[in-house]
């Protein structure tokens, strides 16, 4: 994997002159793997993007009872083969309820890749500017930073987030979560940048910035960053599959977003009493995770082999 | 070295501290007043104010965390007067659920989530380090491919998955084992592994997949060094390249990853203790938090925390034994 350099095979024309983007972005395109996750990504992304109006196309809200779609002499199974897959309701129903799981995975997709998405915003952001400011400015900034770093993972996270997603009681949750999944997450892509950092700041380009009277501002988000920004991207595709199974953990684990929101860690939770009668309700959220989380590994390792082939991570 | 050690553990102590600090803080805020609730419904002003002052929650908070952090090297005496109960050394106070010493509860639950995560370690690494370097020494190959889309595949499942379709593959369907119920490995090991055998594979699967990456990745990037070269042009036989110089420095970076951890596996496995109904301190913790069990939540934490910082000062001072050009 990260024997992959970024010289073109042999007898590929290369235009003069093109740059490193546009190096990286052929060589993802020749990659199939690269093309099924984004096709996945893509997929999920849109779905959580147009949840309402895909809900809508189906004809269902996801907190409507459809008492039709399940037989109550039988304990609330859906009505039909497969958990109830019908014209109707096109992934079936939840048993008892008779809620659509279209609408309601679709639902949940927006829910679980917002809290994600933005937890992983905030980390990369966080992780970048710690790790820039520790390892350009060195001295105490550095000492103080990387104290905290290592205080930081040193704390039992899943341990911590259960704990703080359980006391605080009337919050929003889905910022409670981000904020808390984010909380745990920076100092991983810290380390990497600020190693990055430490190996740019005396390049010869810093120091002609520097002898030109550049401020550091300047040089930090002109020279540094451009220099980091490969590695960052990489593994922020990386860290995005364990911020969506985290927070279907912590969802699956009752902690999470309350219903009846829909998350796909709080429908596996609610499915697992029906593996047994209903599998299909199983199968349908942990499938869509299961996806999710299988797409952006992919896409984070292709990523990774192209833009930091020397794996910038110790 | 040895004054390497004594600093890291002053180190490992400032952590501890500072972790219970913070859980400390957190669950200052809680909303909820454990004296009400032990207090019951029919509660006069007066009963109120001394089970709080028997809690010891009339205290300012920073006299609450001095009193439980002395408490844990010296011991202490909570409560007065007939209700004067003695917590010995290392007391981490009494479960408000049902009085019993949270130490006492931690080393009760522990042999549990010990062995479970002992055993998954060992399958883990059995598996996971044996497929990345088969797959790193054939990169490219067919075998190589297989490994790893089975590897990324695996990593994707969430253990709550994985232990499910076990329980229905092997439980309900093939019927080979019975519902895992945990028995004691003095009482009874044939039993204590054949209980645990499903929790053992349901972790081991995700772990393995995420070891097998990293390891085929850290075994290319060794086996590609000058050194390795060098040992070639030797003429050594490829099996002593790769047994002794290639997975001496190509297994050292997994190292670090295996304390982080196996350190949060001893108290942390919280979904896979509740899946199979393990009476393991993961477990301990969830019940904890369902009745707001305040003592036994800040030990929990602790203690995990106290695997994390361990497992890394003994990863870092192994590294001094394994790879030579470490010094401390």
């Amino acid at each position: 994997m990260t024997s992959q350099s970024l010289t073109p095979a042999p007898g590929r024309d290369i235009a003069p002159g093109s740059g490193p983007w546009q190096l990286a972005r052929r060589e993802l395109r020749r990659r199939v793997s690269v093309k099924v996750s984004l096709a996945i990504v893509a997929v999920f992304l849109l779905m959580a993007a147009g949840a309402p109006l895909l809900s809508a196309l189906g004809g269902r809200s996801p907190d409507e009872f459809d008492k039709s779609a399940v037989d109550p002499y039988l304990g609330g199974q859906p009505v039909g083969p497969l958990g109830g897959i019908s014209a109707d309701h096109w992934l079936g129903v939840e048993p008892v309820t008779g809620r659509d799981l279209f609408a309601r995975v679709v639902h949940g997709a927006q829910v679980s890749l917002l809290i994600a998405l933005t937890a992983t915003a905030i980390v990369v952001v966080a992780g970048t500017a710690a790790g820039i400011a520790a390892g350009y400015f060195g001295g105490r900034t550095d000492a103080v930073l990387s104290r905290l770093m290592d205080l930081t993972m040193s704390f039992p996270s899943l341990i911590f987030m259960i704990a703080m997603m359980s006391v605080a009681k009337d919050v929003n949750r889905i910022v409670l979560m981000t904020a808390v999944i984010g909380l745990f997450g920076w100092p991983g892509i810290a380390r990497v940048v600020r190693g990055q950092t430490l190996s740019l700041k005396h390049r010869e380009y810093v120091d002609a910035a520097r002898v030109g009277g550049a401020g550091s501002w300047r040089i930090l988000t002109r020279d540094i960053l451009p220099g980091v920004a490969g590695p960052v991207i990489a593994y922020t595709t990386l860290i995005i599959p364990g911020m969506i199974a985290t927070e279907a953990a912590l969802s699956y684990l009752g902690v999470g977003v309350r219903p009846p929101t829909p998350s796909w860690g709080q429908m596996i939770a609610e499915s697992v009493s029906y593996y047994d009668t209903d599998p299909m309700y199983f199968v349908i959220p942990s499938a869509c995770l299961f996806l999710t989380v299988l797409a952006f590994t992919l896409l984070g390792d292709a990523l990774r082999d192209i833009l930091d082939p020397r794996g910038s991570r110790t | 070295m040895i004054l390497y050690t004594l600093r890291r553990l002053a180190g490992v102590i400032g952590v501890l501290i500072a972790v219970a600090a913070v859980t400390f803080t957190i669950f200052y805020v809680l909303p909820s007043d454990p004296a009400a609730a032990a207090c019951g419904k029919a509660c006069s002003t007066e009963r109120l104010t001394a089970i709080r002052a028997h809690m010891g929650l009339d205290q300012p908070l920073w006299r609450q965390f001095w009193d439980f952090l002395s408490g844990i090297f010296t011991g202490r005496t909570m409560g007065s007067g007939q209700y004067a109960l003695r917590c010995d050394f290392p007391c981490l106070g009494y479960s408000y659920e049902n009085s019993e010493s949270v130490w006492g509860l931690l080393m009760d639950r522990l042999p549990v989530s010990a062995s479970l995560a002992l055993g998954a370690a060992v399958l883990w690494l059995a598996l996971g380090l044996s497929a990345g370097v088969v797959a790193a020494l054939r990169k490219d190959t067919l075998t190589d491919r297989v490994l790893m889309v089975g590897a990324v595949g695996a990593a994707s499942l969430p253990v709550y998955f994985t232990s499910m379709m076990l329980i229905y593959g092997i439980i309900r369907v093939a019927g080979l084992l019975p519902y895992p119920q945990y028995v004691s490995f003095a009482d009874d090991p044939a039993h204590w592994a054949s209980n645990l055998l499903l929790p053992w594979l349901a972790l081991a699967i995700l772990y393995a997949a995420m070891y097998a990456r990293q390891s085929r990745s850290s075994m290319i990037e060794t086996m590609a060094e000058p050194y390795i070269r060098t040992a070639r042009a030797k003429g050594l036989p490829r099996r002593t390249v790769v047994v002794k110089h290639g997975l001496r420095s190509g297994m050292t970076p997994i190292l670090t990853l295996f304390g982080m951890d196996l350190g949060g596996l001893l108290a942390g496995a919280v979904i896979t203790e509740s899946i199979f109904g393990l009476p393991g301190i993961g477990r301990l913790f969830y019940n904890a938090l369902s009745t707001g069990d305040q003592p036994v939540i800040l030990g929990v934490t602790l203690l995990a925390a106290a695997f994390i910082v361990v497992a890394n000062l003994v990863v870092d001072l192994l590294y001094a034994v394994v790879d030579p050009r470490v010094r401390l």
